[in-house]
């Protein structure tokens, strides 16, 4: 039971900076706006994934973290 | 325990039966002449109807296709629920929910009053869209004449758009006057009008229940299939004799369909299932086709709100893809990035595959957009222009070749973009139809 990373597409302005800070996991399409491939997060990604969804300018990039 | 004395004898056991006791003019049925043909409303308690609907196998008439008895079991029982009636049918070329919202008010708000009292909700909102006159009318006239006593009926009109349908929009427009889709989870059921469980359903579902409430689940079954039970409404249009709409039981193969309505008015080389939100599918390979949920999927399709057009050989399926994409992409809510840019890029490039001027990768870039804007956005919207584009370029990939050389197999013929052309609504012509229906069940 892994922590998942998904976008709310309302919030999504297409800043782009979870692409630059997890690009391990996040690219953008043709118009700046995330592409999630796979949205489980592996144990060495985590840090990461949580700085990219703190710094998302509109919050609209969220980790759920499984509980425990 | 469904009360025997209220099964008739000689059951309708065939078709029609929503469409029961319409006839060619445009009246609208009052409660008496309701009553007479379908009999009072029963006396049935929640716990029954629950079990009749379980039974049934009824699946929602909207598009969505759940199933009727899970939704109403998840909203069950739960503190302040609320029903709502979305009447909204903002596909272009259905015409069903109309049909029977303006002629057949009282089966529609049978079912739900009976859905109401079953999942202990005391209000029951009917979303209509504004502009629907005759529906608004008819609906408000049969709401003062009903009495109900622990339903209270409310009737709100609301804007058009493709996407004021979706039931989130409904819910949100009801809320604070903004008809746009809104992200899920959580889901209606579970946090709905005002944060209360609330239920969304379909106007012919409703109808289907009204029936089953009273002559039961095995009468309802009796149609269709085990896997596909009882009857639907569908709404046929395009190359068509008598275009309007039909019920039909599951299972009726697409040249039966279109034989109840009239038969194609020209040798047809496609049909659009599921309405915009469908897909294209050829003919004559898919005439074959029944109105089975397994086997429409197996051919890329599914039937959506029970939308059927028939694509004759003299029209351009290009251009007519060309049209619907450029009005899908026009009908974005606006809420989401890949949604607004994706589609109006998707429609751009079918343009200019049509119009014979495109890139010589343009297809490639188009079908690389249509796979990745899906499930990016809040809806579904962006996934059903998706799916339709794919399908087309499927379909009538061998235009595109022809349209870049400057030639067109026909120019461009019509999808309706918005009222259908009605025919007096009435049964198919051949009972023949359930028969068929019958001898198709395993």
């Amino acid at each position: 039971m892994s922590a998942r990373l998904r976008v709310n597409p309302i919030m999504c302005d297409g800043h782009g900076l979870c692409a630059d800070l997890l690009p391990e996991m996040i690219r953008l399409d043709d118009w700046g706006y995330p592409i999630l491939d796979a949205p489980d997060v592996s144990p060495d990604l985590l840090a990461l994934a949580r700085r990219a969804a703190d710094a998302c300018p509109t919050l609209a990039l969220l980790l759920d973290e499984p509980d425990g | 325990m469904i009360d025997e004395r209220l099964i008739p004898r000689a059951g309708p056991a065939g078709l029609p039966r929503l469409l029961a006791g319409l006839d060619s003019s445009s009246e609208t049925m009052t409660l008496a002449e309701h009553e007479a043909v379908h009999g009072p409303p029963p006396a049935i308690s929640a716990a029954d109807l629950l079990e009749a609907v379980t039974r049934s196998g009824l699946r929602g008439r909207g598009g969505a296709d759940f199933s009727t008895a899970a939704k109403l079991r998840a909203v069950s029982g739960r503190r302040g629920a609320t029903l709502v009636v979305n009447g909204s049918e903002t596909e272009p070329a259905s015409a069903k929910d109309r049909v029977l919202l303006s002629r057949l008010p009282h089966l529609v708000l049978d079912g739900a009053s009976l859905a109401a009292r079953a999942i202990g909700a005391g209000e029951v909102i009917v979303k209509v869209g504004d502009r629907r006159a005759r529906v608004l009318t008819a609906l408000d006239a049969a709401m003062s004449v009903r009495r109900e006593d622990r339903v209270r009926f409310t009737l709100v009109p609301g804007p058009e758009g493709y996407v004021t349908g979706e039931e989130t929009a409904v819910l949100r427009y009801l809320e604070r006057g903004i008809a746009k889709p809104r992200l899920v989870p959580p889901r209606p059921h579970e946090r709905g009008l005002r944060g209360r469980p609330t239920l969304v359903c379909n106007p012919e579902t409703l109808a289907q229940l009204a029936l089953i409430a009273r002559f039961g689940a095995d009468w309802f079954r009796e149609l269709g299939s085990d896997a596909d039970p009882g009857s639907v409404l569908v709404t046929i249009s395009g190359a068509v004799r008598d275009p309007g709409v039909y019920e039909l039981a599951f299972g009726t193969a697409m040249v039966d369909l279109l034989a109840a309505a009239g038969g194609p008015s020209e040798t047809l080389q496609a049909l659009l299932v599921g309405g915009y939100f469908g897909t294209w599918v050829a003919a004559p390979e898919g005439m074959g086709l029944r109105l089975s949920r397994e086997e429409l999927r197996g051919a890329g399709a599914g039937l959506g709100c029970g939308v059927l057009i028939a694509l004759g050989e003299s029209a351009c399926g290009l251009h007519e893809s060309a049209r619907v994409i450029d009005y899908l992409a026009g009908q974005s809510a606006g809420q989401c990035g890949p949604c607004v840019h994706g589609l109006a890029a998707i429609a751009d490039s079918v343009g200019a595959l049509t119009d014979g001027h495109a890139h010589p990768r343009e297809l490639d870039r188009l079908l690389r957009w249509t796979d990745e804007v899906r499930g990016r956005g809040a809806c579904h919207h962006p996934d059903g222009a998706a799916r339709f584009v794919e399908s087309a370029i499927s379909v009538f990939g061998h235009e595109l070749e022809r349209h870049r050389r400057g030639r067109c197999s026909a120019p461009p013929a019509g999808l309706p973009l918005g009222e259908t052309a009605l025919a007096p609504v009435r049964a198919p012509a051949a009972r023949r139809t359930a028969r068929t229906a019958r001898g198709a069940r395993r």
